[in-house]
């Protein structure tokens, strides 16, 4: 494709593990794609070998046709002639310019008036209109971040490189600031490689998303696909093995969400999300029963049939299927002997509304 | 190399400098040719050797303020489509501000100062290469000690200023290049 972005170098530093990376990003509307690993799994020297700012030992990257390195034929396109943005960790604002400077900084190629719509853009789309005289030192976090998304957006970039965007916040500013920025690169329309190791963020945030584990690309794919079936233990164990459902919410009031998965109807603590959803479930917050007379106060209970069993140390994860969904649970040996789980056996899965997480899907 | 001069005697620079810049060393040699003036005796002369003699003096400064730059800063300006060039000077050159200027402020009060050097290169010419330093040292060799002090107390007053205005910088600008958050692991 034209416009798709394709990836494929080693980059080996003394002394270490190599990171090799074989990505492909088909182009497109702006999709997202997230690049997940756990830390030290090499994915922040992907993206600077993207951004140019680290020269890989072998490999080619091309992107729109365009290419930004080609060992062989000796071609290192440098980071300042890629028009790729890259969002650091730490931001990197500069702390000698202004907000509306920094904003700015990335646009001294275009005349004074363009420069000044094209700042002033990007200062309301992420809300900084107020904030432009400041200096960064006088910012929160949040602000922080959003200037250097402001700055990286500013430019048009052809690409754009988000490295652990949220991962400098606290936990409620990050909760926020993670629902808006889904909305504003969908708003930009601009690719973007998103890197995170926190599983929330990548289904809240990506399209696509490739799996790094150990300095190499296991798997990549639409975020569900991976979610829903990893390639590799690796990459199980890396997204997790609990179960991730795509939803929608179909009702809502009371305090209280019905999200409808694979024909089942779930209840869980609305917060404030309509439309399309994914649903995450912890395997320990999965109570297995085998009649389902019983009384309690969970709001679920899912009927469902064993279809494997295996030993996780002390405990045993039981993976059931109910209706086209597939759940996992984990229990205790003891529970396992009482209730005979064995392959085939016809149980309910039991679930507090409260341990239901859903997460806004693109 | 550049730091040379600060561990080598002032008298044995200057001599060096006068056989290089005299008319048969090599560079006294091209400027002659080149501009049908000697270098050795003049004020010409003497500013090349205090340019020599006081360099490290505001190499070092500007070296350790220029490294001391966050690495981060220089890379989101190399994304932002920065030539190198521009990155020094909106970048690099605006954070080292309090290392600049000790340095230019530290090489002035040196270059004042300077004896040994201006001795050998300068020749002492009443008007055209006596420094205030040698006139001080003049004064004192001709028992005028009225005038000695007077060029000193002024001499004094400059270094306690320079002092001053050195360390005040250092005090309004700690460390500016930090101001930013934390670095990312």
């Amino acid at each position: 494709m034209a416009d798709s972005l394709e990836a494929r170098f080693v980059r080996r530093f003394r002394g270490g593990p190599a990171i090799s990376a074989d990505l492909v990003l088909p182009g497109g509307d702006g999709p997202v794609t997230v690049l997940f690993g756990p830390s030290g799994s090499g994915k922040t020297t992907v993206l600077r070998a993207l951004a140019g700012l680290d020269r890989p030992d072998e490999g080619t990257i091309v992107n729109a046709g365009e290419t930004w390195l080609d060992t062989r034929r000796g071609v290192f396109v440098p980071a300042r002639h890629r028009g790729v943005s890259l969002l650091f960790q730490s931001y990197a604002l500069f702390p000698h310019l202004t907000v509306r400077e920094n904003v700015a900084f990335g646009l001294h190629r275009h005349d004074r008036a363009e420069r000044e719509r094209k700042t002033a853009r990007a200062l309301a789309l992420l809300r900084l209109q107020t904030l432009g005289h400041r200096s960064p030192s006088e910012l929160s976090g949040g602000e922080r971040q959003r200037v250097a998304l402001a700055r990286a957006i500013a430019s048009s970039p052809r690409l754009l490189l988000l490295d652990e965007p949220l991962s400098a916040l606290d936990a409620p500013t990050r909760e926020e600031l993670r629902g808006e920025l889904r909305s504003l690169l969908r708003q930009v329309g601009v690719p973007t490689i998103v890197v995170t190791h926190d599983r929330i963020e990548a289904l809240a945030l990506g399209d696509r998303m490739a799996v790094m584990v150990g300095g190499r690309i296991h798997q990549q794919g639409p975020v569900g696909d991976v979610f829903e079936r990893p390639a590799d233990h690796e990459v199980a164990r890396c997204v997790g093995v609990d179960t991730v459902l795509a939803g929608r919410v179909v009702a809502s009031g009371d305090g209280l969400a019905t999200v409808e998965s694979h024909g089942l109807r779930l209840t869980a603590v609305d917060r404030g999300l309509a439309g399309d959803v994914w649903i995450l479930l912890r395997a320990e917050d999965v109570v297995l029963e085998r009649d389902g007379g019983t009384r309690s106060s969970a709001r679920n209970h899912l009927p469902g049939r064993v279809t494997a069993v295996t030993s996780e140390g002390p405990l045993v994860r039981v993976a059931l299927s109910s209706g086209e969904a597939r759940l996992s649970a984990l229990v205790t040996r003891a529970s396992r002997a009482d209730l005979g789980l064995e392959e085939g056996a016809d149980v309910f899965a039991v679930v507090k509304a409260p341990s239901i997480h859903l997460v806004p899907r693109a | 190399m550049v730091a040379l001069p600060i561990v080598l005697p002032p008298t044995v620079l200057g001599f060096y400098v006068l056989l290089l810049l005299g008319p048969n060393g090599p560079v006294g040699r091209a400027v002659e040719s080149l501009f049908g003036t000697r270098l050795p005796f003049t004020f010409e002369g003497l500013l090349v050797a205090s340019v020599l003699y006081s360099l490290p003096f505001a190499v070092q400064p500007f070296a350790a303020s220029f490294a001391a730059v966050e690495r981060t800063l220089l890379e989101a300006a190399a994304s932002l489509g920065c030539s190198p060039l521009r990155t020094f000077f909106r970048v690099v050159l605006p954070l080292s501000r309090a290392g600049v200027v000790t340095g230019l402020v530290l090489s002035f009060a040196h270059t004042l100062g300077e004896f040994g050097v201006v001795l050998m290169v300068g020749g002492n010419i009443p008007g055209e290469t006596r420094t205030v330093s040698v006139a001080i040292y003049d004064h004192v060799q001709a028992l005028d000690y009225a005038s000695a002090g007077a060029t000193s107390l002024v001499l004094l007053g400059v270094s306690f200023s320079v002092l001053a205005i050195t360390y005040a910088l250092q005090r309004r600008t700690p460390n500016a290049w930090q101001t930013a958050s934390k670095p990312g692991s």
